[in-house]
Parts: structure tokens; C-alpha cells; sequence
């Protein structure tokens, strides 16, 4: 068979060429779970899953093409993009529009844009070049100096304020350079500084930021306001039992008692429905997927590759289980999707990007292994 | 690659590979804690989270509290509600909006006017609960909706309040509307934290007292907890929290004369502000053409909005404070009273008036051909000489004009309890530079001071500071910020909140120089420019006709109304107050593109205060708008 003179065998190799099959295979299974709860958190209206179908093939479009782009070059785009998020994370401070109280979009007339997500991506990758740079001769000033170029888009984002991005671009970025080797002590050394610094970042705290910490201690002191959410989702996810309601039977997802139940909260939808066996399920899937990204940053090849590909893998991790310990009641609501299952279209890219980097890692493992 | 490098090299690898290893027990620890916590939520603690579930079974219901009324000084309503049932539309459970309106429309009437206003409100609100595709159904129209309810899903009749103006398009820019809450509304809302008051609630004030008033006609939000079958429906109420109504709101304004004022103007377009000197309460507060408000309480169809918005009369616009306009004479007599206050001139000072007045190579005309002879202050404002001010304010310069019409408020917003008011322009040297931005333009040439004196040039003001300078004077120099509400009333408790009037500022004039220029007034009604419309008044009163160019005329061009566009016609303009002793009433009118002070605005502003000082109704509407030609000589302007 052919088409337009192209041999479909090799028409098939082209289109697959670079996809891991294993990788994709997950996010594909995560994302049709994802599309089954949307479903069910609409009441049976198909359109909000026609968008995010939409969303879906953006998002793999996106995977494809970045999946073809060798680490060397990904590379080469670390600065500039990390130049770039910075430039439009100023841009947003200064003109970005305010939604919610917070200022975190930028309309470019065509499309409403958040910068702060593709610093998910950039600021790890600016690390990794940094290291890869100095590969052979990284020293502690190398871990200050990183952690400055860390700092700058993080205190950007939180300043927003957005602290669910903010904590998510510094936990990416401290991934990469835990990878780097910075050492044990000077790692406990940081983490007892950071509790010490608790105090007073709480002052520093906006006042919801704040509501929503207490409420995660005590839920019920506040049953109509905050702790309502955390409450609720608990009930979905309690209530589920071993096998679940049963798809589209959830009552609390059904009686609207699931707050913002289409992104933040979808998993108590799925939970509710399919219970502990659904969860376990996800779970699986999740430490699959961390594992197959574990296993193609220990064989990548340069430093770069190396610490991109664990980052990326662990802001996979960070992203499920802050998710999911929010829903269940023990994290705090901080605004982080469930990845691949939560609705919205920016999440989704940001994921299946990292999907691909994946990818692209994984394919040019043994080009410049000589 | 040497031996040494290879070795650190792959001593490095193992560091990483150490390091993923802690990463994958991170997780697996991580997703351990997660599953525990979901087999202690699902399985242990199952039974206690199911009937939790099973219990959750109480819904929230808002209850929405009635809108305040708006009443007018003597306790007529302008604004209140009525109930009626609408037919509503969830549009999270519906499938195919079009198709459920289509079998809606076989039993009730639709219009595409509804469709429209329905797709209207389904662009601008967010996360709407239920939108009107018809409002104000017949008995018979719901029971044939009720008899094929079950045929809908996502479809419901509801009983809701409407917000009604009985009065029209009668003081419709004064009252305002009110419109459906927007997303920007909500957040609005949000940002001054009132969001949760205003959950069930679909309206909110647009414009006028309707807007101003907003949060004390809101009232407070009710609740009512009501069990719920699994269907969602309700079964019963547990417990309510009544919702408090808002509050009613008493306005200054007298409806009467507000009808009797915009009877007066007819077709014409304009304004009419009436204020109590000794308060500041308005009395009549006219923007000419109105609109109906009624129709925008149910969200407006798109055709009637165009129609309200492109008019080239733009009905919308509220022209008594927000309307620019140069006062023309009615600016003389501030003038002289400045003149007087600041020692240039004294009431026995005369002039020699030959009908101009040159400055450099300019000619000033006076707007009568061959002046008024022989001219001192009195007979400056009673004849209204134009050459008299532009020699005024060639001697007072344009610093002590501004500083001295300053104190008067103009150019100053005057504070009016209505949102939209325009600051107008006062013009000085200081405005000028700021307000240009060619170094050549920013300089202020004495010539311009010329016309600033007999109210033209860049002087721009609205209606409602004119009345309110007229005010100040009638009340000898006491400024009281313009308010339309007399009082906040809780009809629940009877409490009464009242609007104390709030002096603004004392300009300390000088009893004599005040008293000399309301005696010239007093003769501008009595023997002067608005003599004829005055004639035969019961009462005493102060005024100054006005007639305010809309284009400029050329140096030896000669101004012929029936040759100019009628949108280029001269503003016609009257201020006054009476009694004159202690009056009761300020007053200015506006007349767009009405010709002569005397002609057109004069009339109106006797029409209102018959009707006030006497109880007195135009006898035909014909005498309010009197279409004689003016009679030269003694009416300059």
C-alpha cells in the first residue's frame, strides 16, 4: 500500500520513529482514565471531553515533534527558553491580566498564555545545562550559583501569587540538582535551614495561603469555607470503598458536592467511582511511568540528558502525589493538577512535552556513547 | 578518553544511578503513605465515610433578598418589584440548546428577540445556574409548560422578583437601571469581598442611583437547608435563615416637578439641574432624551442596546454630569462678582461699549451690532454686554479668573451621589500646559483670556456645577455638595439613616458684593434679557440667559441660525434661583443647539418654578417651547 507514493511501512516508521512505546503507552491509559472521569464530572455532557480530546491531540502533536529534537540541541534551547520564561514572567507582572485576584496570564489577543507553566520545563533544563557545562569540575559555588538561577523564576511566580507553581518549579528544580551531586550534609544542612525558616515565611504568606494551611490541620473548623473542600473529597473518596460506585454513580460527585471537580478535585470523582481497586490501578500506572522515566535518565548518555530526564520524571511524581495527597486529606489544596487526568489544556502540554523529552533522551541513548 | 578521566567518569555515573535509586525509593515510599491512606479512607473507615456520604444530602439553597425601593421626596415609588414567573434554562443539562428552545417555543411564545437576549446572557455569564429564555409568563403559559414538563430535562418555571419603573422614561438618568450580573461584575465583586452575599443574586445597579446605591438596596443574602433526594431534587427544608430585604431609598428628588421639567423640554435635548441651596438636595435632576429603563430589566435584546447606543441623540449619555458645555453668559455674573471680590471694579465703574472690543489685532464683537452705550456693572449683567467682560477679563488675567471660579467649583467634580461624573475644564495657564503636549500649543496667550470672560473658549462645565455655582451664590457663598438621597430607610426596623448636608466650603463673600449681583440678576428677570419670559411672575427671582457657541465664528462672519445645521446650533442656557430673598431653588438649564438663553431655556426654567414656588402646571405644552422669533435690542443673548 501506498500513499502519495510514500510505502506505508515506512510512511508507520517515520510517524513512529522516536516514540517509546512503553512511555506512550501509559500516558495514553492515564489520559483515556482521565477522559472517563471528565465524563462523569460533566454529567454526561460530551462537550468539555471534546475539548479536552482536542487538548489530548495538541498535546501529542507536541510530544511527536519534541520527541524528534536531539538532547544536544534541547540543549542549546535551554538558555534562550530560560531567558525567555524570565522575560515573560516580567511581562506578566507588569501587564498580565488578573483572574481570581491573582495576575498570571498574559493575553497575546489570540491566546491567554501562563508563563509561569513552561518555567516547569525551562528552569530544569537551564540547570541541566549549567552542570553539563561544568561537567568534571562542579563545586559548591556551582549549587549557589544554580540555586540563584532557581530562585529568580520561582520568587517570580509566587509573587503572583501562584505557590502551587512556584513549589512545583522549585521542587524541578531542586531535582536537578540533587541529581548533580550536591552532597548529603550540605542537603540536611539546607533542609534543617528550611525549617527554621518556616516562621517567617508564614508572615510572609498571603492571608488564603495561610486559611488553607490551618484548614489542612483542622478541616472542620471551617465547613462552609476552605475545610468544605477537603472535607467533601475525603467523603468522595471514603465512600468509595474497595470497588467503588460504579462510573457515573457517584452521589457526591453527582449532587455537586465535589468543588472545582472537572481539575484540582477530578480525582475524588475517580475515586469515588472506582474506589480502592481504581486507585491502586493509577498508582500502578503512575510508578510505571516513574519507573520507565528512572530507567531512561540511569542509561542516558551526556550529563544533560541524565539530569533532564530525572527531573522531568520526578516532577511526574511530585505532581501525582501532591494531587492526590490533597484530595485525600493529607497535603495541603495547593492548585496542582492531577497529571494527564485533570481538565485543561496548558497541564496537558506541559506533560506530554516532558513526555517527549523523555523520549528524545531515551532515542539518541547511544549516539554519542563512543 | 584516559583510563583516569573514564574512572571518575564512571564514578560519577554510580553517584547518579545511587541517586535515582533514593529517588525510586522516594516514591515508592511516597505512593506507600498515599495507598495506606486510601485503604484507611476506603476500606477501615469505609462504613463511617459512607454514611457521611449517605448523609450528605443537604443542599445549601440561597435565598435571595428583595431590592430596596426607591421612593422620591414625597414618598412616590420609582423603583420597585413585581413577581412573576419565568422560564428558565440550565444550560449544564442541556444537551442541545437549540433544539430544547425550538420544542420550547411550541408552547410558549418565543421571540427571536429572546433567543437573542438569551445567547447574550449565555456569552456573559459565567457558570450561570439557570438563564430566562422567557420572562413574564401567562397564567396559561405556565400551565402549559407545567402540563409537558416531563417532556424537559434541564428546563424549569421560576417565581422571581423584577425590578419595575412606573415612571418610565421619567428620570431615567437619575434613577438608572439594572442589569445582569457579568463576569466582570463577579469579579468585582470578589474583589471587595462581598461575593458570597451575592450568591442567587442575577441583578445588579448599572447606572444612577440604582449603581450608587447598590450595596444598601442589595440586602442580605438567606439560607435554606434542604434535604435532597439522590436525583438532587428537594425533599424538604431543614432549616432558613430568612433573607433581609435592602433597603429602601428616599431621594430628594420631587417627581412631579422632574415630569413637569422634562414636559417642558419636549423633543429637545438638554439638561435641567435643580438643587436646594441649603442642603444641596436635587430636586430635579433632567438629561434629555431619556430612555426606558424597564428595559433592561430582564437583560436587553441586542437590537434595542444597538438602537440606545447609536443614536446620534445618545439617549444613554447623562448629559446633567457628564455633559460638557461653555456656560456663555451665565458666567457674567460669577464674573462680576469676582471682579467685585477682587477689587477690579466697583459698582459705578462704567464703560464705553461700541459693540467690540480689540486686543492686538483681534476684534472681540459684541453680540450686539453697535453696543449698549454707556455700560456699568449692573447694566453689564441685566444686558448681558459682552464687550463689558472680555475688557474684565482682559484686566483681571486668566490666574484670578481660574482661582476665583475655583472656589465656585467649576472644573471640580461636585460630588454628586451618582457614578460618571465629569470634572469639566477650567482653564489656566497650568491646565493648558498639561492638557497639550506641542510646547507651542502649551503656552496660554492673553488673547485667549478675551472669551474666557463671557463663558466661551476652553471654559467647559457640567449642568450640575453651574446649578451648583448658581447654588452657592443664591446661599451667599455656602457651598452644600449636590445629593439626590434624602435617606437610607430600613423598612424592617424603621431606622432611618439620614444624607446630612455637607458643607463643602464657605467662600466668605462679601454681603454686599453678593446682594449687588442678585439684585442684577433679580433685574435680568425683571427688566433684562429673560423680561419676557419672566413677565407677570408671582414670585421674585435671579437668572442670566446664556447662549453658548457649538462652533466659532470668523472674524467678520455674522452668526444666521437658520443657515447653520441644526447640530451646530448655538446651546441655549439659563441659570436661577428664587425667591430671592432666601431662595428655595437653584437652578440651571441646558437647551443643545436651542438658539438665544432667552428663547429656549428661560421658559423651561419659569415652567419649573411655577410649578415649584406655586403649585402651578404649564397650561399647554405649547407655551413651554414658544417659537417667536427673539426680539432684538434688549436681548443680547
Amino acid at each position: 500500500m501506498e500513499i502519495a507514493g510514500y510505502p506505508l511501512r515506512r510512511l508507520r516508521a517515520r510517524v513512529t520513529e522516536g516514540i517509546d512505546a512503553p512511555l506512550f503507552a501509559l500516558a495514553l491509559a492515564l489520559a483515556a482514565i482521565g477522559l472517563a472521569a471528565l465524563y462523569s464530572a460533566s454529567y454526561g455532557n460530551a462537550s468539555r471531553v471534546a475539548a479536552q480530546l482536542a487538548n489530548l491531540a495538541l498535546a501529542l502533536a507536541a510530544m511527536w515533534a519534541v520527541a524528534q529534537i536531539p538532547p544536544q540541541t534541547l540543549a542549546r534551547l535551554a538558555p534562550p527558553a530560560y531567558a525567555a520564561g524570565i522575560v515573560l514572567l516580567v511581562a506578566v507582572a507588569l501587564f498580565g491580566e488578573v483572574v481570581n485576584g491573582a495576575r498570571r496570564w498574559l493575553n497575546l489577543d489570540v491566546v491567554r498564555f501562563q508563563p509561569s507553566e513552561m518555567m516547569k520545563i525551562a528552569a530544569p533544563m537551564m540547570l541541566a545545562w549549567y552542570f553539563h557545562r561544568r561537567e568534571g569540575s562542579i563545586r559548591l559555588r556551582d549549587f549557589a550559583l544554580a540555586g540563584l538561577l532557581l530562585a529568580v523564576p520561582v520568587a517570580l511566580v509566587a509573587r503572583q501569587p501562584d505557590l502551587g507553581t512556584a513549589l512545583l518549579v522549585a521542587a524541578a528544580g531542586f531535582y536537578v540538582i540533587f541529581f548533580a551531586g550536591i552532597s548529603w550534609k550540605l542537603l540536611a544542612g539546607l533542609a534543617v535551614l528550611g525549617l527554621a525558616c518556616l516562621f517567617p515565611l508564614w508572615s510572609m504568606l498571603h492571608d488564603y495561603q495561610r486559611r488553607r494551611i490551618r484548614t489542612l490541620l483542622d478541616p472542620s473548623t471551617d465547613p462552609l469555607g476552605a475545610g468544605y473542600h477537603i472535607i467533601q473529597s475525603t467523603i468522595a473518596v471514603g465512600s468509595g470503598g474497595i470497588a467503588g460506585k460504579g462510573w457515573l454513580n457517584g452521589s457526591q460527585t453527582h449532587l455537586e458536592f465535589i468543588p472545582e471537580r472537572h481539575t484540582d478535585f477530578i480525582f475524588a470523582v475517580y475515586s469515588e467511582e472506582f474506589g480502592l481497586i481504581g486507585n491502586v490501578v493509577l498508582l500502578a500506572l503512575y510508578a510505571l511511568l516513574i519507573a520507565r522515566g528512572l530507567t531512561i535518565a540511569a542509561s542516558a548518555p551526556t550529563l544533560f540528558s541524565r539530569l533532564l530526564a530525572g527531573a522531568v520524571t520526578m516532577i511526574f511524581f511530585t505532581y501525582a502525589f501532591v494531587n492526590m495527597g490533597m484530595v485525600a486529606g493529607i497535603l495541603p489544596v495547593v492548585g496542582v493538577p492531577l497529571p494527564f487526568i485533570s481538565y485543561g489544556g496548558t497541564a496537558l502540554m506541559t506533560l506530554f512535552v516532558g513526555i517527549g523529552i523523555l523520549m528524545a533522551i531515551h532515542r539518541h541513548r547511544k549516539l554519542v556513547q563512543t | 578518553m584516559s583510563f583516569a578521566e573514564l574512572k571518575n567518569h564512571q564514578i560519577e555515573l554510580r553517584a547518579f544511578q545511587l541517586r535515582l535509586g533514593v529517588a525510586g525509593f522516594l516514591v515508592l515510599a511516597a505512593f506507600s503513605a498515599l495507598l495506606a491512606r486510601f485503604v484507611w479512607l476506603q476500606v477501615l473507615e469505609h462504613d463511617a465515610y459512607r454514611a457521611k456520604a449517605e448523609e450528605n444530602r443537604i443542599a445549601v439553597v440561597p435565598l435571595t433578598p428583595s431590592r430596596g425601593l426607591i421612593l422620591d421626596r414625597n414618598g412616590e415609588v420609582l423603583a420597585r418589584n413585581y413577581l412573576a414567573y419565568t422560564l428558565e434554562i440550565f444550560p449544564a443539562q442541556v444537551r442541545d440548546l437549540e433544539r430544547t428552545i425550538a420544542e420550547l417555543a411550541e408552547y410558549v411564545d418565543i421571540q427571536p428577540r429572546d433567543r437573542a437576549r438569551f445567547r447574550k446572557l449565555l456569552q456573559e455569564t459565567r457558570n450561570a445556574e439557570s438563564l430566562p429564555i422567557r420572562t413574564r409568563l401567562s397564567d396559561e403559559e405556565v400551565a402549559r409548560i407545567a402540563a409537558n414538563a416531563w417532556r424537559f430535562t434541564g428546563v424549569d418555571i421560576r417565581a422571581r422578583l423584577f425590578r419595575q419603573y412606573p415612571h418610565g422614561e421619567v428620570a431615567s438618568h437619575a434613577i438608572g437601571y439594572i442589569g445582569r450580573i457579568t463576569t466582570q461584575d463577579l469579579e468585582r465583586l470578589e474583589e471587595i469581598e462581598v461575593q458570597a452575599n451575592y450568591r442567587g443574586t442575577d441583578y445588579i445597579g448599572r447606572t444612577g442611583i440604582e449603581a450608587s446605591y447598590q450595596q444598601e438596596l442589595h440586602g442580605v443574602t438567606g439560607l435554606e437547608r434542604v434535604e435532597i433526594d439522590a436525583a438532587g431534587r428537594g425533599i424538604r427544608s431543614l432549616s432558613r435563615t430568612a433573607a433581609l430585604a435592602g433597603n429602601n431609598i428616599r431621594l430628594t428628588l420631587d417627581i412631579r416637578l422632574q415630569e413637569v421639567a422634562e414636559r417642558a423640554f419636549g423633543e429637545r435635548r438638554g439638561a435641567l439641574v435643580a438643587i436646594e441651596p441649603a442642603t444641596g438636595g436635587v430636586l430635579a435632576l433632567v438629561s434629555k432624551p431619556g430612555y426606558d429603563p424597564n428595559l433592561f430589566v430582564d437583560g436587553i435584546d441586542p437590537q434595542s442596546w444597538e438602537a440606545l447606543n447609536t443614536s446620534p441623540e445618545r439617549p444613554l449619555n447623562n448629559r446633567a454630569i457628564a455633559g460638557l458645555y461653555p456656560p456663555g453668559s451665565t458666567f457674567k455674573p460669577f464674573m462680576a462678582l469676582g471682579a467685585l471680590e477682587l477689587g477690579k471694579r466697583t459698582p459705578r465703574t462704567t464703560i464705553h461699549d461700541p459693540g467690540y472690543f480689540v486686543f492686538g489685532d483681534r476684534r472681540f464683537r459684541d453680540s450686539k451690532p453697535g453696543g449698549h452705550g454707556t455700560v456699568d456693572l449692573y447694566k453689564s449683567i441685566v444686558l448681558s454686554s459682552d464687550t463689558y467682560y472680555y475688557m474684565l477679563a482682559n484686566d483681571m488675567g486668566i490666574d484670578a479668573i481660574a482661582g476665583f471660579m475655583k472656589r465656585f467649583g467649576f472644573g471640580t467634580r461636585t460630588g454628586i451621589d451618582l457614578e460618571g461624573e465629569a470634572a469639566g475644564v477650567l482653564p489656566s495657564p497650568e491646565w493648558k500646559q498639561a492638557r497639550y503636549s506641542r510646547p507651542e500649543q502649551q503656552k496660554w496667550y492673553a488673547g485667549e483670556t478675551i472669551s474666557i470672560g463671557i463663558g466661551q473658549g476652553y471654559n467647559a462645565y457640567t449642568p450640575a456645577q453651574l446649578a451648583l455655582a448658581t447654588a452657592t451664590l443664591a446661599n451667599n457663598g455656602d457651598m452644600f455638595r449636590p445629593h439626590l438621597v434624602s435617606y437610607v430607610d430600613n423598612a424592617r426596623t424603621g431606622e432611618r439613616r439620614f444624607v446630612e448636608p455637607q458643607l463643602v466650603h464657605q467662600l466668605h463673600l462679601r454681603p454686599e458684593h453678593v446682594a449687588f449681583v442678585k439684585n442684577a440678576m433679580a433685574g435680568v428677570a425683571r427688566e433684562g434679557t429673560s423680561a419676557r419670559s419672566f413677565a407677570g411672575a408671582q414670585y421674585s427671582s435671579g437668572g442670566k440667559t446664556g447662549t453658548a457657541q457649538v462652533v466659532a465664528m470668523k472674524q467678520n462672519e455674522k452668526y444666521e441660525e437658520e443657515k447653520v445645521a441644526e447640530h451646530l446650533r448655538d446651546h441655549s442656557l439659563y441659570i436661577a434661583f428664587a425667591p430671592l430673598e432666601s431662595p428655595k431653588i437653584a437652578l440651571a438649564v441646558l437647551v443643545e443647539n436651542g438658539g438665544f438663553g432667552a428663547r429656549a431655556a428661560a421658559p423651561i426654567a419659569r415652567t419649573v418654578l411655577d410649578y415649584f414656588l406655586l403649585g402651578k402646571l404649564p397650561k399647554a405644552p405649547k407655551q413651554a417651547a414658544p417659537e417667536v422669533a427673539v426680539e432684538t435690542g434688549a436681548a443680547s443673548d
